[in-house]
Order: C-alpha cells, then structure tokens, then sequence
C-alpha cells in the first residue's frame, strides 16, 4: 500500500530535500558554473557553450586486468 | 664440455637437423624399446647424468645447462616458471579521483602490470576472490599525484619536465602502506623494482588518487602474475664434420661464414678447420652450410637431445638463480599432490564398482 503512494502523493508533510547545487565545469577553461533553469548554458568567465559534470566524490573499484 | 663433443651423429644421443627436416625428436631410452637392455629409471643413473652448470648470471638473467634429463622434465620446468611460480602484482585498484587524459580502466590495467620487488614467500595466497583481505595477503599503495606549474621554470623552456611539477607519474610515486604487522615482516620496503617506469602524463590541474591493492597470484590466472619476463630453452647445437671429406682449403673461409661468428675456428696457415666447443653453443643452426653444393657430405648438423641451454629473465622479486628452485618446488609440490590422489583412489574399494565387466 505504502509502495503505491508516490511522493507528495496526498501527504501534504512532504517536503523535496533542498536542492542541492550542482556544479559543472567549462570544458573550455575549467571554471565552476551552475546551471539555471531557464538560462542559456553559458560559462560565466568564457562564454563556452559546453559544460562537464563533475566526476563523482564516491571512491570506484577497478580490477587491475 | 669434451662429454659432448662426439664425433659422430649418434641417433639415440642427437636430433638431427637437415636441409628441410629434422630426424630422430623423439627420445628412445624407454623400457622395452630395444629387447635386449634395460631403460627403467634407476636413481643411481639419473643421479649420474644429471648436470646443472650455470653459464651466465647477471642481476636479472641467467642462462644454465640443464642436462641429462628427459624433454618432459626440462619443459615441465619452463612451463611451472612461467606460469605457476607465484608473484605479486597489484590486483585492486579504488580511485577516488583521476582528471588525467586517461581513463581508470585503462590506467588501473597499466597498475597491475608493474613489476614489484615483494618477495612472494612473505605473502599468503588469498584463497578466492571474496577472501577477506589481511595484512598477510594484501599490499597497500597510495598512489597521490597532482600537476602544477613550476613557478622556477626557466623563461623560455618548452620541456614539461621544467615547465611543470610531476608531468609524469612514476612507478616511484607509489607510497606504501604498511598495514598491521607489515612494517616488521618486509625486509626493505615495497615498491617497483623498477622507479623509472612512466606510468602517464600530468599537465597542470590534473590529478590522480588512488589506493592499490597488490596480491600473490600466479601466471595463468593473468600474466601480470608471472614469475619470468621470459623462460625458454634450446638444445645444444651440435657439427659433425666428416673426417673421410675435409672441406678444402680455399673454401674455409666460406664454410665458417655459414656459421655462426666464432663457432669455426679456421687456421690461418693450413686453412684447416675446426669447431670451437665453447662457441658451439652460440651457433643459431641456421643450415646455411646445407644450402651450398660445395659442401654437401663435408659436415652434419644435430643437436644434443638431453641437454637444454635455459635462458631465463626475471624482473620481478625473485633473483634469477632462484627461480629454478622455485619451479622445482612447486613441481615437486604438483608430485606430492598427486601422488596423494593416487594413492586415494588405490584405498577406494572398487569391487562393487564397473569393474565387474570381465564377469558379465
């Protein structure tokens, strides 16, 4: 029963957890920027148009093969 | 080395090489193989015939006779040193970070594939893969480097190495870690027997954090695990020259050319020729003699069936003179096992088993 309510469905205590903001970096020269809704993507210190997410902060296992 | 040199080919002693086959591979010292003598293994003999002379021996190679044994032993030997004498290698690696141009797969490959001076005998095999890791079967490493400029670089250098602060990581950029008891039990401290190895490039702003995780493994579960950089060996290369048809003088010179340098000692008065028996061991048996009509019956090639010429490499922990007893020691181990199976399956009764076919 519980799986079938999804969220925010009817109860009116829920709250979404803050937004975190999300950083990206330019691939032209490496600068943080955030990303904005309804804002073009644009580097604020170069202009570029492309954008890198940022590589996660969790450690990753390989196999050395 | 006047064991060897025969004068004669001798079919149960040599193989013989000729222009294009080679004859008499097989050994024929085996019981029943000629009616009238006696080939069952006998210790005494074996004991007798058994040589190991070690010829050359440098800090990483060695080249050895081994000689009086069976091509089954010799190659039994080779195949333990390459791919079932145990060694160290890092098996695991956690990345918490890598901006560099390579990706942690690849980079995570080039780890496993460094050769460490561990002495695998310090270390406990991890019995499976899930097998908790100890201090008594793992190594840890970090491995932290990051790039800057280098404030100091002359003006106009365009060398990275000048112009940046580690442009390259190095197999010495490995840090150990030493877990546990680790610090008392290895006698000099683990990294890469070899410091110079360029493991990537860095430019400015890039950086790597890792951990690595080395374990004991052998070489057929990947070749990182080899004992050996190479392990192989020939038979001792054998000229039989024909006393009833000298090769004649003017042609001396030509004939010696056919082998090669120094194997044919070629006197410089009569033109007289001979065969270095320390050199004879060099020579690459390429049958070029054979090619020329000129010679045809003057000389006969073979090489000595029961004497292998090693030559073995090891860049990892071991010395090479050691790794010879080390394949011996784990093929005796191989023995023991099976013997132990064997010796199992006798003490099973098998009478009510399939073996009642005879009376069916």
């Amino acid at each position: 029963m519980n799986q079938q309510q999804g969220p925010g469905g009817g109860n009116s205590s829920f709250l979404p957890p803050p937004r975190q903001e999300m950083e990206y970096l330019c691939a032209d020269c490496g600068a943080k920027n955030e990303i904005k809704p309804r804002e073009p993507i644009r580097c604020r210190e170069c202009g570029h148009r492309i954008m890198y997410k940022k590589r996660t902060k969790r450690m990753v296992q390989f196999e050395a093969r | 080395m006047s064991a060897h040199a025969s004068t004669s080919f001798d079919p149960r002693k040599h193989v013989g090489v000729l222009a294009e086959r080679v004859t008499n591979v097989s050994s024929t010292d085996f019981p029943g193989y000629s009616p009238d003598e006696d080939f069952s293994w006998n210790l005494a003999k074996f004991k007798k015939r058994l040589r190991v002379q070690v010829k050359r021996l440098s800090s990483r190679s060695i080249e050895f006779d081994l000689i009086g044994v069976d091509a089954s032993v010799a190659n039994a030997l080779r195949r333990i040193l390459i791919a079932e004498v145990p060694a160290v290698a890092v098996e695991y690696v956690y990345v918490w970070n890598n901006t560099s141009v390579m990706v942690d797969e690849v980079f995570s490959h080039r780890l496993g594939l460094l050769p460490l001076n561990i002495d695998p005998a310090l270390m406990e095999m991890k019995a499976s893969a899930t097998d908790t890791a100890t201090d008594r079967n793992t190594i840890v490493f970090k491995l932290q480097v990051s790039c800057t400029r280098n404030a100091h670089a002359p003006k106009d250098s365009i060398d990275p190495k000048q112009l940046f602060i580690n442009s390259e990581v190095l197999s010495s950029h490995l840090e150990w870690v030493p877990q546990g008891e680790q610090a008392d039990v290895f006698p000099q401290l683990p990294a890469s027997t070899n410091p110079n190895i360029v493991l990537m490039k860095l430019r400015p702003g890039q950086e790597i954090d890792m951990e690595l995780h080395a374990i004991k493994g052998v070489g057929k579960d990947h070749a990182k695990f080899s004992a050996v950089a190479t392990a192989s060996y020939r038979l001792l290369p054998q000229i039989f020259l024909n006393p009833t048809k000298p090769v004649p003088p003017h042609l001396a010179e030509k004939f010696a050319g056919c082998f090669s340098p120094g194997v044919i000692r070629v006197d410089p008065r009569t033109k007289e020729i001979s065969i270095d028996d320390e050199k004879l061991r060099t020579d690459s048996v390429s049958r070029e003699v054979l090619r020329h009509p000129e010679f045809e019956g003057c000389v006969q090639l073979g090489r000595v069936r029961d004497h292998f010429i090693f030559h073995i490499e090891s860049e990892g922990a071991y010395e090479p003179q050691r790794l010879l007893l080390e394949s011996t020691r784990v093929m005796r181990q191989k023995i023991a096992d099976l013997k132990k199976a064997a010796e199992a399956l006798m003490a099973v009764n098998v009478d009510d088993e399939d073996v009642s076919m005879a009376d069916a």
